[in-house]
């Protein structure tokens, strides 16, 4: 029972990395790939039909946490605070951007906006690769279940930690790099002409750099976190993880040069995948490491709720899972094909 | 009250109360936007299709500002309530991802169709995504409601080494008080929706603009705010108070800064609480009124605080007393506005009755006021308690965090909304300066 819900943890955060994470990507481009206002709202109108409904998968994530582990949300939720709020304002800010923009014509009020939403959509995948790198490195968890630390100390992975070091910063890079790509991969599917042809450049350059950063992000969590690779052998899942993630990448540039694009913004979604799937194999039943002694890590075991809550939650939860990906195939149904720049605003 | 309870506590309630003041009104539009489509489709006039594209493009912007400020209530049970989440969540967790899992799905992805997809969907569909945008939101509103009902009447758990845990899913997803109080807070959401038509349909009527749409909102306005006006007092909110007297005796006496128990307890028109003197200024009472409305007899005794340890007590009387005042006095306005307006329109008359116009127009701050006061009265009531008589409110913040950084999230909090609030009423009123799109 645990095991289900600590999977669906992983498996809720991964979808939300690989959705929200296009429109993260498509919000740190667009001002780049996308020049005029016709072409920004042909990006708007790529992602806007998505953005909020993949949004919610966070929020999802967040409430099987709470339901299923409500001591790791107590912890991590507190523990995370400055972050948390930055992450909170982050998503305040691009909200608000993509919905104000459309209601004034005025070239000044949608540059502004536009801003608003590029520099939000990069600073969220820093702190969501920040956040991961959290969860590798571990925290000061004493026996209490609590812990709260500052945004940065001195930079290291030693204690005390702050939730920005060399390293999570490291992973922020990376995860904002990949999400960067994805985005632009996205974008190359699902628009054409001088956005699309802007967005493929985007994607070559910056399949790079995130091979480069996986490389460094994968040699520096030897570092951080010995144990992760020592489970590697006792954990199949793991390397199922291993190949979507080295796959994923090598079918992303292959897809890129061949000119199919869906193929290759799959190739990114299973990259992504793989990187989450492997991690929660080899963290499994940790989800919290304690930096202090591994005694007081909070895992799915001792962390959970009640046996009763967990099958009850199960029960329902099954049937929403299953109905949110049949609202998300309806809208895909909806919204097939290359988008048209009239689909989405006002003007 | 300590330094960081006070801003946990603060922070909180200021995020919650500006946060509802934007799904009121969504979740009463959504159920005049789908009356309007359900409308156009039975008389099959384009008028109603007007009018809903109209108030679709608000729904939107409303609805926009609703989700972001939503976001950080969410966080906030873990950042700032971490105790409580850990005690509580294996409770609470069950409503709060249902309302992930199945409201907010279902109002993501019909969002974008509704404000957007009117011309890709047709007629037909086009009426079915406002119904899934009601329902989605609506249910929301159930799943919060059902969460702050186990808050105020803890059902379906068993206590476990400190934590709740559930231990029966129907007795707490169905809370008696969780359905009297969805009822009461719905009623009061619809007032709120059906004013905000009225007095858009007030406006244009004064104004002399777009005679045919001004009409039909405020017709539509008037009879709907009618209705719910006198719902949001009878029944819901008459079951609402019996339900706080039976279950919160406590904070019913300090709703009605009553400090003496006895029979044939007053309601008091007016008046300020004196909590130190234990004792009410200047009351202007109605004797026997609380009495009925607690138990349905004049003669009832009802208790006071005196009555209660004072451990017991709300800790802010003085905002309790206001909050329910100010709600049962706007809401009897509230009935005594609807009705005289219904009244002028049955005679044919309304639309050339200028002061009840300019009242109408001027009246649609006022169901937000009440809306707010009455979360206060349902929230503040619950004090000291985060859930009632099982965990004390300040038993449940995240006590590791420190004041330097509720004051600085508060702050940060402060000045975003600030400009939240003013670009957003500065796009509601072009909105509404353009008018409807005929």
């Amino acid at each position: 029972m645990e095991m289900f819900w600590f999977w669906s943890v992983a498996v809720v955060m991964a979808l939300y990395a690989i959705l929200d994470g296009f429109d993260f990507g498509a919000g740190i481009l667009h001002l780049f790939v996308a020049r005029t206002d016709a072409e920004r709202r042909q990006v708007l109108a790529a992602i806007g039909p998505w953005w909020d409904g993949n949004e919610v998968w966070l929020l999802a994530g967040g409430g099987v946490l709470f339901l299923a582990f409500p001591k790791v949300l107590a912890a991590s939720f507190s523990g995370f605070y400055l972050a948390m709020f930055l992450v909170i304002w982050c998503l305040l800010l691009r909200g608000i951007s993509i919905e104000f923009r459309s209601h004034l014509g005025d070239g000044l009020w949608r540059a502004f906006w536009d801003g608003v939403f590029a520099l939000a959509s990069a600073f969220m995948p820093v702190l969501l690769g920040a956040a991961l790198g959290n969860v590798v490195r571990g925290v000061p968890l004493d026996g209490s279940g609590f812990f709260n630390i500052p945004l940065f100390t001195h930079w290291d992975v030693q204690n005390p930690v702050g939730i920005l070091d060399w390293y999570t910063v490291l992973m922020g890079l990376f995860v904002l790099a990949a999400l960067a790509c994805h985005g632009a991969l996205y974008l190359a599917w699902k628009t054409d002409g001088p956005v699309r042809h802007r967005s493929r450049t985007a994607a070559l350059r910056l399949w790079t750099a995130v091979v480069g950063l996986a490389l460094a992000a994968t040699i520096a969590t030897a570092r951080v976190n010995p144990d992760l690779y020592a489970r590697l052998p006792h954990a199949p899942l793991a390397w199922v993880g291993l190949a979507l993630y080295v796959g994923g990448l090598g079918v992303a540039l292959a897809g890129l040069r061949l000119e199919r694009d869906l193929l290759a913004f799959a190739g990114s979604s299973a990259f992504i995948l793989g990187i989450l799937v492997a991690t929660a194999a080899c963290v499994w039943p940790v989800m919290l490491r304690s930096t202090l002694d591994p005694r007081f890590s909070l895992d799915a075991l001792n962390a959970s709720a009640g046996p009763y809550a967990l099958r009850a939650g199960m029960r329902w939860w099954i049937v929403a899972f299953v109905l949110a990906l049949g609202y998300f195939a309806f809208l895909g149904r909806v919204h097939r094909g290359k988008v048209q720049a009239g689909d989405y605003g006002h003007e | 009250m300590d330094g960081l309870l006070f801003w946990h506590r603060l922070q909180f309630g200021f995020t919650a109360t500006f946060h509802y003041l934007f799904p009121q009104l969504t979740m009463g539009l959504a159920l005049v936007i789908v009356l309007l489509k359900g409308l156009a489709l039975w008389k099959q006039e384009p008028r109603f299709h007007t009018a809903a594209r109209f108030w679709i493009r608000i729904f939107g912007l409303t609805f926009a500002v609703g989700v972001v400020t939503g976001i950080p209530l969410e966080f906030q049970f873990g950042t700032n309530w971490a105790r409580f989440s850990r005690d509580a969540g294996g409770v609470v967790g069950q409503t709060l991802a249902m309302e992930g899992m199945f409201a907010f799905f279902l109002e993501s992805t019909f969002l974008g169709l509704l404000v957007f997809g009117e011309r890709k969907l047709g007629e037909r569909m086009h009426a079915l995504a406002a119904v899934a945008l009601f329902l989605g939101s609506w249910l929301s509103g159930y799943f919060i409601v059902a969460t702050n009902a186990f808050m105020q009447h803890p059902v379906g758990y068993q206590a476990v080494g400190g934590a709740l845990q559930l231990s029966s899913f129907a007795a707490f997803v169905f809370n008696p008080w969780a359905l009297v109080q969805y009822a009461h807070t719905m009623t009061g959401a619809v007032v709120t929706g059906a004013f905000v038509v009225a007095a858009v349909g007030a406006f244009w009527t004064l104004q002399g603009l777009h005679p045919g749409q001004a009409r039909l909102n405020l017709r539509l306005g008037v009879a709907l705010g009618l209705v719910a006006s006198l719902a949001a007092a009878f029944p819901t909110g008459d079951q609402q108070g019996k339900l706080v007297a039976r279950h919160q005796p406590v904070a019913l006496a300090a709703m009605e800064g009553r400090w003496h128990s006895g029979p044939y307890a007053e309601v008091n028109l007016i008046g300020q609480p004196d909590v130190r003197n234990q004792r009410l200024e200047n009351p202007v009472p109605l004797p026997g009124i609380l009495s009925f409305i607690a138990y349905g007899s004049f003669s009832s005794d009802v208790r006071g605080l005196d009555a209660f340890p004072p451990d017991q007590w709300p800790t802010n009387i003085e905002l309790l007393y206001y909050g329910f005042h100010i709600m049962v006095g706007l809401g009897t306005l509230f009935i005594a506005l609807m009705g005289l307006s219904a009244l002028l329109l049955w005679r044919g008359i309304l639309d050339h009755a200028r002061p009840v116009l300019w009242c109408l127009m001027l009246a649609f701050p006022f169901p937000f006021i009440a809306n707010s006061a009455g979360w206060m009265v349902a929230e503040l009531g619950r004090q000291p308690w985060l859930v009632f008589g099982l965990l004390r409110t300040a038993d449940g913040t995240s006590h590791l965090v420190h004041p330097g950084q509720t004051i600085f999230t508060a702050l940060g909090f402060a000045g975003l909304y600030l400009v939240l609030g003013l670009l957003y009423l500065f796009l509601v009123s072009r909105e509404v300066a353009h008018g409807p799109k005929e």
